[in-house]
């Protein structure tokens, strides 16, 4: 896992006036989940289409094991795409698809027999071959999409919002099985989406893009845990997000309160961005709290509630297993531990996977 | 449902000017001028089997020409820009605006011995360097032909193009990305996913060609008929026999009716775009 197979260097790419990226640096590695996540227009779709072949960058180099690949045309590249809404072919039944790859590459027709039906096992649709494409439902032919691009062995499977189409239980579904198929052909997969679970729950790598700038790489615990800014906090699960002053190394003060924390290496009275996670607040009885408020909404989620807590400068918002009833006083306690500080301007991020 | 009422004009459209002159070319086809019962206006085409065969033929290369010309240029036509596009389809269907006969008119004079062409030709001692007067371009088979194409191209052009503009961008982009180069793109995809529209154009240039009577009159000269010269004749023309011209008219309805249905089956598996 350390051998860069595909490494984007100062990429830069405009449509016109509007910057998509703005000098792009990452690197993909072999055999890893790489996840690019960020909100739709932040130029995740983008960078993966310049991995396919399907756009080249205005200035930048795209290197694929170490060769330089900005103008190889699509069809000479090592990858192979899983389309946003599948593009399979129409005209063509199940076998006829997934083959079609097999077929420009003249393989015997003994081979191509063999590889399809291998596929299908592997996506669960054994016995599919002869039926019609548009007779199939979105997550069968997401699978048939996934079995064309796969059974060319690529050394690089680029996936854009594949699963964006499905119904919330298929997708769950098949986060699991695209995770469990990734691992069982070992090759390399780079997936775009914008829902942050879905990142957090198949990634090893999640870059986190905004504008087209990365804010923030790193494997799905260090995003969670140790957000590089209030933009990846609030985008990677939810967030408060309060400003504070750091008064020296280990006090923070917000909400005209005094907080211990462990953060260091801050100026003195620097202005911060503080992020506390909901689940992270603890609810104290009102003479117990560091800050005080006033409950104003209980919202019952399932696993938990979710409490909003309405203080002087700030509403809280809170995930607790415990109920509260609206209009109640409650105290809020933040364990040093779980309050974030994080730089105001947010530092242009560049570098690593 | 409820709006069923609706399509009341239609229905009675329908009646009255489609499926009443149907029943009467029927009625007439089966029987003789003293009205009764008869199988001989259909057993005696044999002797228009020549006709039946130069229309098909003429027809048949028509429409060849115009899928040629047709399909490139709709292919070319949707890969341009936006306004592109909209200027080529209004240049295409200006003539359409301007009235049939006079358009073929317009070719007799383009054509004629003593016309543009011959004219043209003569002016650039091209004539004289053959050694004859002029080239005879009208009153030919391909004067016939040239006509047919040049009215009814657009009817190729148009449905190839629509379905091909809407051809979803990301599916090309699929097969790119399984190796296919862009010949394999075309061939394996693009074409494929156009024979709706190839059908579709196929058949509206088809059938106005078999059918056609001014065409053949003015650019061929009248002097070898074609179905529809022979049709006219029947109900207008000198060999006034209305129960032959039904039962012309019913057994050209048979052969391009079946024509459709093989084309059909040919292009089996695509959407029901086509026929009618």
């Amino acid at each position: 896992m350390s051998e860069r197979l595909i490494l984007l260097e100062n990429i830069n790419k405009s449509y016109g006036e509007k910057v998509i990226l703005n000098n792009l640096n990452l690197y993909v590695r072999d055999k890893e989940f790489v996840t690019l996540l960020g909100p739709s227009g932040c130029g995740k779709t983008t960078t993966l289409r310049l991995i396919g072949g399907f756009e080249t960058p205005d200035s930048g180099n795209i290197y694929f094991n170490g060769k330089i690949i900005n103008n190889v045309p699509p069809h000479k590249r090592h990858v192979n795409t899983v389309f946003q809404r599948y593009a399979l072919f129409t005209h063509l039944n199940v076998y006829d698809n997934i083959a079609f790859g097999l077929r420009i590459a003249k393989r015997p027709e003994s081979e191509i027999r063999e590889k399809v039906k291998e596929m299908l096992r592997l996506v669960n649709l054994s016995g599919y071959e002869q039926r019609h494409v548009s007779n199939l439902s979105g997550g069968e032919q997401q699978r048939i999409a996934i079995a064309r691009a796969l059974v060319n062995h690529p050394k690089v499977l680029l996936l854009d919002e594949p699963l964006g189409a499905l119904d919330l239980k298929l997708r769950k579904e098949m986060q699991r099985e695209l995770k469990a198929i990734q691992q069982q052909v070992g090759i390399t997969f780079v997936y775009v989406t914008h829902d942050q679970e879905e990142a957090l729950t198949m990634s090893d790598t999640i870059v986190i893009m905004k504008k087209g700038i990365i804010q923030q790489i790193g494997t799905p615990v260090d995003i969670y845990n140790e957000p590089k800014n209030a933009f990846v906090a609030d985008f990677i699960g939810e967030s408060n997000i309060i400003d504070g002053t750091m008064k020296k190394d280990l006090l923070v003060n917000f909400c005209g309160t005094d907080f211990p924390c462990l953060d260091t290496g801050f100026g003195i009275n620097e202005p911060v961005d503080i992020v506390v996670r909901p689940e992270d607040i603890t609810l104290t009885p009102y003479d117990k709290g560091q800050v005080t408020g006033k409950v104003t909404s209980v919202t019952f989620m399932g696993v938990h509630y979710e409490i909003l807590v309405e203080s002087e400068h700030f509403t809280w918002t809170v995930h607790s297993i415990r109920n509260a009833s609206v209009g109640e006083n409650v105290g809020i306690y933040l364990h040093p531990d779980d309050i974030h500080i994080m730089h105001k301007t947010p530092k242009e991020e560049d570098k690593n996977a | 449902m409820r709006k069923k009422f609706l399509s009341i004009p239609y229905v009675v459209w329908m009646a009255l000017f489609v499926v009443t002159p149907l029943v009467l070319i029927v009625i007439y086809a089966f029987t003789a001028s003293d009205g009764s019962f008869t199988v001989d206006n259909i057993s005696g085409l044999g002797t228009y089997a020549n006709v039946f065969g130069r229309s098909l033929w003429l027809a048949f290369i028509a429409t060849v020409i115009s899928l040629i010309i047709g399909y490139p240029f709709a292919y070319i036509l949707s890969k341009e820009s936006a306004a592109m596009q909209r200027i080529t389809m209004m240049l295409i269907m200006l003539p359409m605006w301007i009235n049939f006969i006079l358009r073929t008119y317009s070719w007799m004079s383009i054509l004629e011995n003593t016309g543009l062409i011959n004219q043209l030709l003569g002016k650039l001692g091209i004539l004289a360097a053959l050694g004859v007067d002029y080239i005879p371009l009208i009153n030919t088979d391909g004067a016939v032909v040239l006509g047919m194409v040049y009215n009814y191209l657009p009817f190729m052009i148009m449905p190839i193009y629509s379905v091909i503009i809407k051809l979803d961008r990301s599916v090309i982009e699929a097969a790119q990305d399984l190796g296919a180069n862009s010949f394999n793109v075309f061939f394996r995809v693009i074409f494929p996913l156009s024979l709706p529209g190839v059908l579709s154009g196929i058949t509206m240039v088809f059938v106005p060609s078999i059918s056609t009577f001014a065409i053949s009159k003015l650019l061929g000269g009248g002097k070898d008929l074609l179905l529809g010269d022979l049709i006219e004749m029947q109900f207008l023309g000198g060999a006034y026999n209305p129960h032959l011209g039904s039962a012309l008219s019913l057994v050209m309805m048979v052969i391009v009716m079946i024509c459709m249905y093989l084309m059909n089956r040919f292009g089996e598996g695509e959407e029901q775009a086509v026929l009618l």
